[in-house]
């Protein structure tokens, strides 16, 4: 302790003291403001540009999964459309199907009606040929026969014969 | 894990070899007052007394520059410093440290005669005369010296340096967020005593308040540690004035900033948990402690960073001494050895101790600063 104390200069100490003084306010004015001031800013601006990154990359994923969506939408809307396009033609093939089939069918009836018919008047007028035909023939038979007064005198008599009172 | 190891060898090695030291040192005072009667031809008593002259005188400061002198021709290589002096009777002098021939001569100055002593400036009559008392100490007066020594010297060129350092710095800062030359090895110093000394002591919010003053106190704690390792021969640092003035502003600077709770953890340290007569007793113990601790506090800062210096250019100067006290292929080379690894560890000791410094400046004002009281 002695010695510490005999060690001890006050000229030094007090020299110390300005001159430690005098440096830590120059040193602060002029070097440690400016210095911590750009080291707070650097670090601030990293962190802005980290931030802005990020942001940057959240709104890209968003528009990204906007687009996915978007074409899923898309895709979907397709389908939907391919699918309704389908069933209108089926609709339609079916429809024709059907009316082509009763179309037919009515056609069909009418023709049978109608051969019906034809087949009705033709054999009434096979009938009607025939009827007078045959009258015609039994007309010109019976004259033919009528002509002959003998034969028919004959025939008589045979005929008067054959009906003997048994 | 190798390294620790070899750190540790060392460590024991110097340990023995310090006590060897000391005990050398007190056989030479022994022959010295014995007139040279024991073990030992003089002329290796004469070399290991001027070494221990040397060793003393480079612990000292001094009033001029002295680089290296020659002994057989009796001149010093080097440049004298201004002398400063006051006191009531004779006002302020001024001279030139050659005045005082390095103590061997009795400085006139304006009519009147001082003499170094100790590295100590007398005032004293023409012839040089000092009277010693029984503590041998001088009884003449002792003018107030405000001379530019070595050590003030050092300071203002450390100053300069850390001017030109840090304000270049700030400089390169304003062209661009980049910085350039030997900022790039100070801007990680930098960082590191804001992020991992300053603000986990301090706190986020207060530690800019502080940030200027432990920069300052580490960059040049550091640089006149470095300084006082190279060739130059200063020794601030280890200087008690020098870590007197340091640790008496850490102190001022805490108790400025002490706030209402750092001065209830000194008068009521217990709080509310206890009541008032129940404090009583205890607070007699326990705020003496609180206060003596106030003071602790700031000295042991003091005796620190003084101690270890001195220590390391102690135990280094006599390493180097042992190469010529030796003088043998072996017992010199392996104090060169020897001299060199301690030369390593007093590098990472000039650091540590510029970090010890400000790590514990940054935790008092962390006390003094305290926002809750925390529980202990």
């Amino acid at each position: 302790m002695e010695k510490l104390i005999n060690d001890f200069s006050f000229g030094l100490f007090f020299w110390q003291m300005i001159l430690f003084v005098l440096l830590l306010l120059l040193l602060k004015k002029f070097a440690w403001s400016p210095i911590l001031s750009a080291l707070n800013d650097r670090e601030e601006g990293i962190k802005d540009a980290l931030d802005s990154a990020e942001k940057a990359r959240l709104e890209m994923q968003n528009l990204q999964s906007d687009n996915q969506k978007l074409l899923q939408e898309a895709r979907s809307e397709r389908e939907a459309m391919i699918k309704e396009a389908r069933e209108i033609k089926e609709t339609m093939i079916s429809d024709a199907k059907e009316e082509a089939k009763t179309e037919a069918d009515k056609m069909i009836i009418n023709a049978q009606a109608a051969i019906e018919s034809e087949k009705k008047s033709a054999i009434a007028e096979i009938k009607n040929q025939v009827a007078s035909l045959s009258i015609d023939i039994a007309e010109k038979v019976v004259k033919s026969e009528l002509a002959d007064k003998d034969k028919q005198l004959k025939l008589v008599e045979s005929m008067l014969n054959d009906a003997t009172l048994n | 894990m190798q390294s620790k190891l070899a750190i540790k060898f060392l460590t024991v090695i110097l340990f023995f070899f310090s006590f060897g030291l000391i005990a050398q040192d007190h056989s030479n005072e022994h022959q010295e007052v014995s007139h040279e009667q024991h073990e030992g031809t003089p002329e290796q008593v004469s070399l290991k007394t001027k070494i221990k002259e040397s060793i003393n005188h480079h612990l000292l400061d001094s009033h001029d520059f002295t680089f290296f002198s020659d002994s057989e021709t009796g001149k010093h290589y080097g440049f004298p410093l201004p002398v400063i002096l006051w006191d009531q009777e004779d006002g302020i002098q001024l001279f030139s440290s050659s005045k005082f021939h390095h103590g061997d001569a009795v400085a006139e100055n304006n009519g009147k005669y001082y003499t170094l002593y100790h590295n100590k400036v007398y005032k004293t009559d023409a012839e040089g005369t000092i009277t010693l008392d029984d503590h041998h100490h001088p009884t003449q007066a002792k003018p107030l010296d405000f001379s530019i020594t070595k050590s003030v010297l050092m300071i203002l060129i450390t100053g300069i340096l850390m001017l030109l350092a840090f304000v270049g710095m700030a400089k390169s800062f304003k062209k661009g967020p980049i910085v350039t030359g030997a900022g790039r090895f100070l801007e990680p110093i930098i960082l590191y005593i804001r992020d991992d000394i300053a603000i986990p002591n301090i706190g986020e919010k207060k530690h800019r308040k502080y940030m200027p003053y432990l920069l300052t106190i580490f960059f040049f704690v550091w640089f006149l540690n470095l300084f006082g390792l190279t060739p130059l021969g200063v020794n601030v640092t280890g200087n008690i004035a020098i870590t007197f003035a340091l640790a008496i502003m850490t102190f001022i600077i805490t108790q400025v900033s002490g706030n209402k709770n750092y001065w209830m953890h000194i008068f009521d340290p217990l709080g509310n948990s206890m009541p008032w007569y129940g404090k009583i007793p205890l607070y007699i113990i326990l705020i003496p402690i609180e206060i003596l601790g106030v003071f602790v506090k700031p000295f042991a800062l003091m005796i620190r960073l003084y101690a270890n210096i001195m220590a390391g250019h102690i135990v280094l100067m006599s390493l180097i001494g042992l190469i010529f006290v030796f003088q043998n292929w072996i017992g010199s080379s392996a104090s060169f050895v020897l001299s060199f690894a301690i030369s390593m560890i007093e590098l990472l000791v000039a650091l540590l101790q510029a970090y010890i410094f400000t790590m514990l400046s940054a935790l008092y004002f962390g006390f003094a600063v305290v926002e809750h009281e925390e529980a202990h």
